[in-house]
């Protein structure tokens, strides 16, 4: 079993606003916009290296998607900055149809998402958007677990031609992935490998899993550790080589348990490789205000909810 | 240049011609708004767009047009079509399975001359300044037009783009509003009343001009106009009034041409009003 290690914590969003600027400087048909967000969004640096390529739109984010599918229509290739929330339920016909129907070019970069957001509570805490992302024909949709990955998947997304949902978050969290990673769109990231459980978890609730799998491994339970920072595509061929070593499936995400990464491996496994398979996700509710720690905790989110989903599914093989 | 008025207007004629033969074949569509606004769509392709129908979705070193108001595709068909963009034969399959001419503009089927999708009300304002601003970036000098419908106005997307084009100074975009005073459910007076569309445009900080929509002189003389507004640090509006289901007397004064089709009977009293004039499809 690897031994991953952390010695800082950083929030994913600074990884976002690290990444946006080495795109920029890459690719000086990088653009980003924002609906008056651009601390919370850590756009500062990029907005500092090319002001003329920043577009403050004010609180109007239906306005923010067209205004970014129209500068694709010049070659640009448009980073929109908002909340999660703010990035897809408020706007979610401008992006059907202006974004995704229309094949437009735009970086969807969604901060904020989750129960992680904490104390402003339930009308921010997106839990849906995973869902409704995935859900468009050809948005891909990206959740990267910590500063570096999510870096290299902002760095990546530029490259990439087509409609992008990133999502990313509020806290400072452990910094584990290699700073210098290639991030590859679609393609999973063996985090550990095992014998008895498949984990495959994504976005915050990686390192939950890599807690998870130490304590589990004291007591002689040998979990894969997957991170799928790609839900949508899929890598199908990553979850069902592990399924078929392992037998059985705990998904984690700081999602709805409808609609989110756990309901994309069980459509997947029930036309594949029926496995027995535990959720770890909130369970079709709202979130409320609270700490990132008290609330992932209350809604079954933590490392303990992991260990025990892995003993459950383990029973039940 | 002096537009040739007579061609101009004869070639409305066809397109007309057009729009009605193209929504009685599928029995579905949207006739009303799309002869009213049949004056314009011919003067900006054949007079006022400096544009290339070998198409390009970034359409460098062209002006661009954005049907905000989509479910009157059957006029922009028929103007694409006449301009060039694709062969007229392809306008009979309209709405039909397997067409790139759908009920509602899209990019999704690759039809040249369409660079994003239009139909859910109230986007194609923002779309237009996003290109617009592109072309700025681009020291592109060409312009952005849009067209919108007025009962369009209702939507609140419409008024955050309004904002954002003149706090930003887009003046390299000349958006027009169809105002025909009708949508589905009847008068827009009746539904949801719009005000005073001059006063709201200028508070909003566009350059409004007013325009008769149904007069080709007009529509040259005022496109002209708006043209020489430009690059003056504000974004224009055209207020054009048009009469819905403008050429065909029984589609006029009311609402219910806006999306319904004629039968063989009405089909042959519309063509009998308008003049076969490019020969049709």
């Amino acid at each position: 079993m690897k031994k991953y290690t952390y010695t800082e914590k950083k929030d994913t969003r600074s990884g976002f606003g690290a990444g946006l600027l080495e795109a920029g400087k890459k690719n000086d048909q990088v653009v980003a916009l924002c609906a008056d967000l651009i601390g919370s969004l850590k756009m500062d640096a990029f907005i500092a290296e090319f002001p003329d390529r920043f577009y403050q739109v004010g609180i109007a984010e239906a306005n923010m998607m067209g205004i970014a599918a129209g500068l694709t229509i010049g070659g640009k290739i448009p980073f929109t900055g908002t909340f999660a929330n703010f990035s897809t339920g408020r706007v979610y016909d401008q992006i059907r149809q202006s974004i995704a129907y229309s094949d437009k070019n735009v970086k969807i970069c969604a901060s904020h998402a989750g129960l992680t957001l904490g104390e402003d509570g339930a009308t921010h805490q997106i839990l849906e958007d995973i869902g409704m992302m995935k859900m468009l024909p050809g948005m891909v949709v990206i959740n990267p677990c910590d500063y570096n990955q999510t870096k290299a998947a902002t760095m990546a997304i530029a490259d990439y031609h087509g409609p992008v949902y990133l999502r990313f978050g509020r806290p400072a969290v452990p910094v584990f992935t290699d700073p210098d990673q290639k991030f590859e769109i679609g393609k999973a990231w063996m985090v550990n490998e095992g014998t008895d459980v498949s984990i495959f978890a994504t976005g915050h609730l990686v390192w939950s899993a890599i807690e998870a799998g130490e304590k589990l491994a004291e007591e002689g339970i040998n979990v894969e550790i997957i991170n799928i920072h790609t839900i949508k595509p899929l890598d199908a061929e990553a979850v069902l080589k592990s399924v078929a070593k392992t037998g059985c499936v705990v998904s984690a995400e700081e999602h709805n348990r409808i609609g989110g990464l756990g309901d994309s491996i069980a459509q997947l496994l029930a036309t594949n490789n029926p496995v027995p398979q535990e959720y770890v996700a909130v369970n079709d509710s709202f979130g409320e205000s609270g700490t990132p720690d008290q609330l992932m905790k209350k809604y079954g989110l933590d490392t303990e909810d992991i260990i025990k989903a892995v003993k459950k599914v383990i029973k039940r093989k | 240049m002096t537009p040739d008025i007579d061609k101009l207007t004869k070639v409305a004629s066809q397109v007309r011609r057009d729009i009605v033969r193209m929504v009685h074949a599928c029995q579905s569509g949207h006739p009303g708004g799309s002869l009213g606004c049949a004056d314009y769509l011919v003067a900006l392709y054949f007079h006022t767009l400096k544009h290339n129908t070998k198409f390009s979705m970034d359409g460098h070193d062209e002006d661009l047009f954005f049907l905000s108001n989509g479910h009157i595709s059957p006029v922009w068909y028929s103007v694409l079509a006449r301009s060039g963009y694709f062969e007229v034969s392809e306008l009979a399959t309209f709405r039909k399975l397997n067409t790139r001419l759908q009920g509602h503009p899209t990019t999704h089927e690759k039809l040249p001359g369409v660079r994003v999708a239009s139909g859910s009300l109230g986007q194609g304002m923002s779309v237009a300044i996003g290109a617009a601003l592109a072309k700025k970036a681009n020291n592109d000098s060409r312009l952005v037009f849009s067209l919108h419908g007025d009962g369009e106005l209702q939507e609140g997307q419409i008024w955050e783009s309004a904002m954002y084009a003149s706090h930003n100074k887009v003046d390299n975009l000349i958006s027009t509003i169809d105002v025909n005073g009708q949508q589905i459910d009847g008068p827009t007076d009746k539904i949801l009343s719009l005000g005073n569309l001059r006063e709201k445009w200028e508070a909003f900080g566009w350059e409004v001009l007013e325009m008769s929509g149904n007069d080709m002189s007009d529509v040259i003389r005022v496109l002209d106009l708006a043209i020489s507004k430009t690059s003056k640090g504000k974004p224009i509006m055209i207020l054009m009034q048009t009469m819905m289901g403008n050429g065909v007397d029984f589609m006029m004064h009311t609402h219910k041409w806006h999306g319904s089709a004629p039968n063989d009977a009405q089909l042959a009293s519309a063509l009998a009003q308008l003049e076969e004039t490019l020969g049709d499809y």
